[in-house]
């Protein structure tokens, strides 16, 4: 028998207007979105960095035994500078007796910017030897090293870092001063000692489980 | 839309199959302007061949430039001695930057004068400042290519601003840089960019012109054309004169290109760029300084850290500029007939002076003082004088009509 019943609208109603034609054009769009994004992803993915330029960032041994109290030494490590430095002993005990606490913007490294084991007035493990990365946390310029107490930077300075290009102040621990525009300490990188003279970048002691990438500001 | 009447066939022909010639007379020739532009209306013009400049020295440029870290310093000298008239063409390249933004910050200043910006130009003037952003970032992208100090840690300090981004900062800069740092990735990509956007700019300068032409041009009087009496046909009236205003322009042009090429530019990026060595002092180039000053002027406010509050006060200030057609409340158009605007408006133009001016200047002692004043004085500019100036000041009577503003009264 022939179907003869009322042929009803194409993709026919719904209850409230709406047709299955909706719903088609609704979904086939929303699949072509994900689709369109999904395949964006490899591109966006390819701007970060390539497996080779990850390889290259893997730690490096430093032999520290020639550094000299009051010396600092520059070691490319992730094609970022690393600062070592022998502090004297009379620096030690100035960062003991922490007389700049006051004007630090945060003298306790609240902020994640180093591993538990330098979170201290040293931020090292050593209190003489010092490991930063020399990086200003401001916009990424190279810190001068001014351990010379007083002189152009005004009778309070105790030595420390000073950046050249928007006057940022860090101290002999790298913890930065209030009123610059750097916002956090420099970056203490892992680093443990594989013997007495030599220090191994890019690695925490056994116990430590710190991730470079959870630095807060590098 | 008249028929083409024109005596060649294959003109004709052309045109009934592509209307490219109709088009042509239509926008270029007859194009209705209203009849009493000044030379304030010849920036637009001569950014437009500014671009086409660029786009062309740019092209060459390209086929002796090798993007590598190793590479690129070393091209660049081969250009400069080697390659025949490479000189000529780097040095039209290089100051057609600074000329490209003289003319598009004298364009933008003549928009902010006479109120180019108001109903019904608003799009046409957003699209303007999406093309200055393109060209910011296509001039930054560029300064990099010849791996110089300045290249080097120009883009350092700049990539580094979106490390301020809260959460994802670093991985974002991460991504941007391609590496642990500014690198041969970075140089690659900025290389790819630096020759896409000026294409992209093309477009949008399309778009613009097409803006333009749907309301035609504002005029010194900001008062709408009220007929053919107070227009007249673009070509050959504005041609001319804008042929005279690119004359004297190229003449200015052509005494820095030959006798002072390296005026403009920073003597540190003719040094071999070393990651492990930041310059005394790191400067933009002088087009970036009054933006430059406002990054580093701000301190820290409230919970707010001064790097991010810095780099929001200098994205902010081009936001200002995006949002103006709605800060502004003042229905009169033209600074002529608002007796209060006249005035202030060049406390802006000082304002961005002074801001330059402290950029150029290290962040220390009264530096500090003039940038913040600069930088707070800018932002309450837009932010409180605009919207109060609309609502308390008197504008004069306008002109019934352009000719009438002439013919006092008479038709």
């Amino acid at each position: 028998m022939a179907d003869t019943a009322q042929p009803g609208p194409i993709g026919g109603h719904g209850h409230d207007g709406e047709t299955r034609r909706d719903f088609l054009a609704i979904a086939a769009t929303a699949i072509a979105g994900v689709g369109t994004a999904c395949a964006t992803w490899p591109l966006i993915s390819s701007m970060n960095p390539a497996q080779d330029t990850l390889a290259a960032g893997a730690p490096i041994d430093i032999d520290i035994s020639g550094v000299q109290p009051g010396q600092q030494i520059i070691v490319l490590w992730r094609s970022r500078p690393i600062f070592v430095v022998r502090r004297t002993p009379d620096q030690v005990k100035a960062l003991a007796a922490d007389k700049d606490a006051a004007s630090l913007r945060d003298p306790t490294s609240a902020a994640n910017q180093q591993a538990a084991y330098a979170k201290n007035v040293y931020r090292s493990v050593k209190p003489d030897v010092l490991v930063l990365v020399g990086i200003c946390t401001h916009l990424g310029c190279i810190p001068e090293f001014v351990p010379q107490p007083g002189g152009s930077l005004g009778a309070s300075w105790q030595g420390g870092y000073f950046c050249p290009c928007h006057g940022s102040r860090y101290d002999l621990s790298g913890r930065v001063f209030q009123n610059v525009p750097a916002p956090y300490n420099l970056p203490v990188p892992p680093y443990h000692f594989v013997s007495d003279t030599v220090i191994r970048v890019g690695e925490n002691p056994p116990d430590s489980t710190f991730d470079f990438n959870s630095i807060e500001q590098i | 839309m008249a028929a083409l009447q024109s005596q060649s066939k294959i003109v004709r022909w052309i045109d009934h199959r592509l209307p490219i010639f109709t088009f042509m007379q239509h926008e270029l020739h007859e194009y209705p302007t209203p009849k009493n532009l000044t030379y304030w209306w010849n920036y637009g013009s001569l950014a437009a061949l500014m671009l086409m400049i660029m786009i062309a020295t740019g092209i060459f440029l390209a086929m002796e430039y090798t993007p590598n870290v190793n590479l690129a310093f070393d091209s660049v000298e081969r250009i400069m001695r080697d390659v025949n008239y490479g000189w000529l063409i780097r040095y039209i390249h290089m100051n057609g930057a600074s000329f490209f933004f003289i003319v598009t910050y004298i364009h933008i200043f003549r928009g902010l004068y006479y109120g180019s910006y108001k109903e019904p130009r608003e799009l046409l003037w957003i699209l303007g400042v999406v093309i200055l952003l393109c060209m910011m970032a296509t001039a930054f992208m560029g300064y990099v290519l010849p791996w110089g100090q300045m290249s080097f840690w120009g883009a350092t300090v700049i990539t580094n601003l979106f490390s301020a981004i809260p959460l994802v900062g670093n991985e974002v800069v991460t991504w941007l840089w391609g590496g642990f740092s500014v690198d041969n990735p970075t140089l690659n990509r900025f290389y790819a960019l630096h020759y896409l956007l000026p294409f992209v700019i093309l477009g949008v300068v399309g778009l613009h012109i097409m803006a333009l032409h749907t309301h035609g041009s504002n005029n010194p009087l900001g008062i709408d054309r009220k007929g053919p009496q107070d227009s007249i046909p673009f070509h050959p009236y504005y041609t001319i004169k804008d042929m005279f205003g690119v004359g004297v322009f190229l003449t200015i042009f052509a005494i820095f290109v030959f006798w002072f090429p390296n005026l403009l530019g920073d003597p540190a990026n003719y040094i071999r760029a070393n990651p492990l060595q930041t310059p005394p002092e790191i400067v933009p180039e002088w087009y970036f300084l009054p933006f430059y000053a406002m990054l580093r002027s701000v301190p820290d406010i409230l919970f707010i850290k001064a790097k991010l509050a810095g780099v929001l006060a200098m994205f902010g200030s081009i936001f200002m500029l995006f949002i103006l057609p709605w800060l502004d409340t003042s229905p009169v158009r033209s600074a002529r007939f608002r007796p209060i605007y006249k005035w202030v408006f060049w406390l802006l133009v000082i304002d961005v002076l002074v801001l330059g001016y402290v950029g150029a200047h290290r962040p220390e002692g009264l530096y500090v003082v003039m940038g913040r004043i600069a930088t707070l004085y800018y932002f309450f500019h837009f932010l409180i004088l605009f919207p109060l100036l609309g609502i308390f000041e008197r504008p004069l009577p306008l002109p019934t009509s352009i000719s009438a503003a002439v013919t006092k009264g008479k038709p």
